[in-house]
């Protein structure tokens, strides 16, 4: 037997569970997200995201303290090639697909004196 | 049905033309696309003009390559150079990236002729492609029922005889679970086999580009095709990539198969389908494989840390849909208005739950109890097939919970469309390959698919049960033919 299921099995899921997530933590994490939601979008959200987090309540609750987190499957590290020029993407062909331009760069709202 | 091997063998040797094939597909398109809605775009033109250059080659004397001829069809959020490409979400609408994905390289280096791009849940979030922004896909085999998701549109497409193959990409399910309910096989590889580059990024650590094709031995020249190494790609495995097609035909003697208990009797898997696993289980037995019923116990657990892992990585990633580089943008005052505006009207309600569900699980305070446990529980996972593979060569467990569901039955209700991927997220978390095999059908006529899991690097052996699996499997009868 895996070493793991022991420090998981006979640990249940609390039934209903109620996630805690307001009004206002989903209208702060759109916020976050640099989503504009009117308010119908808020309050549904709100009611779909306790749900889903209600179904994570089995994995939130488990003690797996000691476990270590994996965040990629196979770990791989310094991935190097040769530092040598290569032709990059064309900057027109690039260019034509932004919204907006001027010359060389790409053209934006402004974004000073903008509260933070 | 003629198979993508027949096809590109009579073209190499100069007994059919490329041009001929693919007009004799296109009629096709012509007939039942309207109904079916496989694509977001065709490319009659490109596809017309990659059939002569094939012919061209034939003709000087060149080998076009294994899939000479062959029509295929891309998932949509596959960069193609100079061609739209839109994830099938209004944010994207238009945008013609400026290179091509290394898959669509290699298909059009293997002589294969690209016939268009296919429908699909916006950027991939969805089990029934009803989530994409242009309309849903059909199943060919019965119009009011989902063809799947979220490359529904690549399963339909082959399903109805559209092309051949297809290529589609699988972050929890996205290839398999179409291929199920759709009737075709679909495998998602080992992670990092095939290349990412120019593959619209979900899920970063899960999400990898398979194959789909009407028969195992098709999907498995199609994924030898696109398999191996890629210098764009700093995740891809080094080294000689294992080959799909090595071991088909082979049989299954002395082969040991591992029944997954947890999923085989997962909440939800409806008994005509649970039937079908045992029917394939004893098929296998009968030619000589070792079967056994075996516990992974941690893959319970597997729904609710995807639901994190995946929003958490997407919400990050869609960062980059800002409205200044590419894609739409809606004018605000300033750019954080901007941005407001620009996501809120170039998402859809999916994308925003999960983009929401994401940034909720990463925010602070929350971060340790969700995304962190997630990762905790992904290590488990790992550990427990890991045990498994001790005794087993391959893992068999469905598909899907249920064959395939009519249109708009789960669309009200978020989770209930997430249950759907209950089988197929645990070889997503590991890293590992996992191919599904059409296996009869169920009380409703409808595909039944059966899903062969391996150890990473494993397509040799998944290949070689899944040929032993369609060799024994009752046909599927209704539409399309396998």
């Amino acid at each position: 037997m895996p070493v793991t299921v022991a420090l998981y099995d006979g640990q249940v899921a609390q039934p209903n569970s109620q996630a805690q997530i307001s009004r206002a933590d989903v209208a702060h994490v759109a916020r976050l997200a640099r989503l504009a939601l009117p308010e119908d979008e808020i309050e549904r959200y709100t009611t779909q995201l306790a749900a889903v987090l209600d179904h994570a309540a089995d994995i939130a609750s488990l003690d797996i303290q000691d476990v270590p987190p994996t965040a990629h499957p196979f770990p791989l590290a310094n991935v190097f090639r040769e530092d040598a020029p290569q032709p990059s993407l064309d900057r027109d062909e690039v260019l034509s697909q932004a919204p907006d331009t001027e010359g060389a760069f790409f053209r934006i709202p402004r974004i000073l004196g903008e509260a933070p | 049905m003629t198979t993508a091997r027949s096809i590109a063998e009579a073209v190499r040797r100069g007994e059919r033309s490329a041009v001929a094939i693919l007009e004799e597909h296109l009629a096709r398109v012509a007939q039942t696309e309207p109904q079916v809605h496989a694509f977001s775009l065709l490319t009659e033109d490109l596809a017309r003009a990659q059939a002569a250059q094939v012919d061209h080659m034939v003709a000087s004397g060149e080998d076009p390559g294994p899939l000479a001829g062959v029509p295929v069809a891309l998932k949509d959020l596959l960069c193609t150079r100079g061609i739209p490409t839109t994830c099938c979400s209004r944010i994207l609408e238009g945008w013609r990236p400026p290179y091509d994905a290394t898959v669509v390289r290699r298909l059009a280096e293997a002589g294969a002729v690209t016939v268009g791009k296919t429908n699909m849940d916006e950027f991939a979030m969805g089990s029934s492609t009803e989530h994409s922004a242009f309309g849903p896909t059909r199943n060919p085999r019965d119009l009011s029922r989902v063809p799947g998701g979220s490359s529904g549109g690549s399963a339909a497409a082959v399903a109805a005889g559209f092309v051949p193959m297809a290529l589609g990409s699988d972050t929890g399910g996205s290839i398999r679970q179409p291929a199920a309910l759709c009737g075709v096989v679909g495998a998602k590889p080992t992670y990092g086999l095939v290349s990412r580059y120019g593959l619209v990024a979900f899920a970063s650590s899960l999400d990898q580009i398979g194959p789909f094709a009407a028969n195992v031995a098709d999907a498995a020249l199609l994924l030898d095709v696109i398999s191996g190494p890629d210098g764009a790609d700093s995740t891809s495995l080094p080294g000689e990539p294992p080959s799909a097609r090595a071991k088909l035909g082979q049989g299954v003697d002395g082969l040991r198969v591992g029944v997954i208990a947890e999923l085989a009797g997962a909440e939800g898997v409806a008994p005509d389908v649970a039937r079908r696993l045992n029917q394939a289980a004893d098929a296998l037995a009968t030619a000589g494989a070792k079967v056994e019923e075996i516990s992974v116990p941690a893959v319970r657990f597997g729904l609710s840390a995807y639901y994190l892992i995946a929003p958490a990585e997407a919400s990050s990633n869609l960062a980059r849909f800002d409205g200044v580089r590419y894609g739409l943008r809606e004018r605000g005052n300033d750019m954080t208005e901007t941005y407001m505006a620009t996501r809120a009207a170039g998402f859809g309600p999916e994308v925003k739950r999960r983009i929401m569900l994401g940034t909720y699980a990463l925010s602070a305070g929350y971060y340790e109890a969700y995304y962190g446990k997630a990762q905790k529980v992904r290590t488990l996972i790992i550990r427990d097939f890991e045990e498994a593979y001790r005794s087993c060569d391959v893992l068999l467990s469905p598909t899907s919970p249920t064959t395939a569901f009519a249109l708009g039955a789960k669309t009200a209700d978020p989770l209930t469309m997430y249950l759907s991927d209950v089988c197929t997220i645990p070889a997503n978390l590991a890293g590992h390959p996992a191919v599904s095999v059409p296996f009869g059908t169920g009380d409703d006529g409808l595909p039944v698919g059966v899903q062969v899991l391996a150890p990473a690097l494993g397509e040799t052996v998944m290949f070689q049960v899944a040929a032993a699996l369609e060799e024994a499997a009752p046909a599927v009868t209704t539409g399309g033919e396998r």
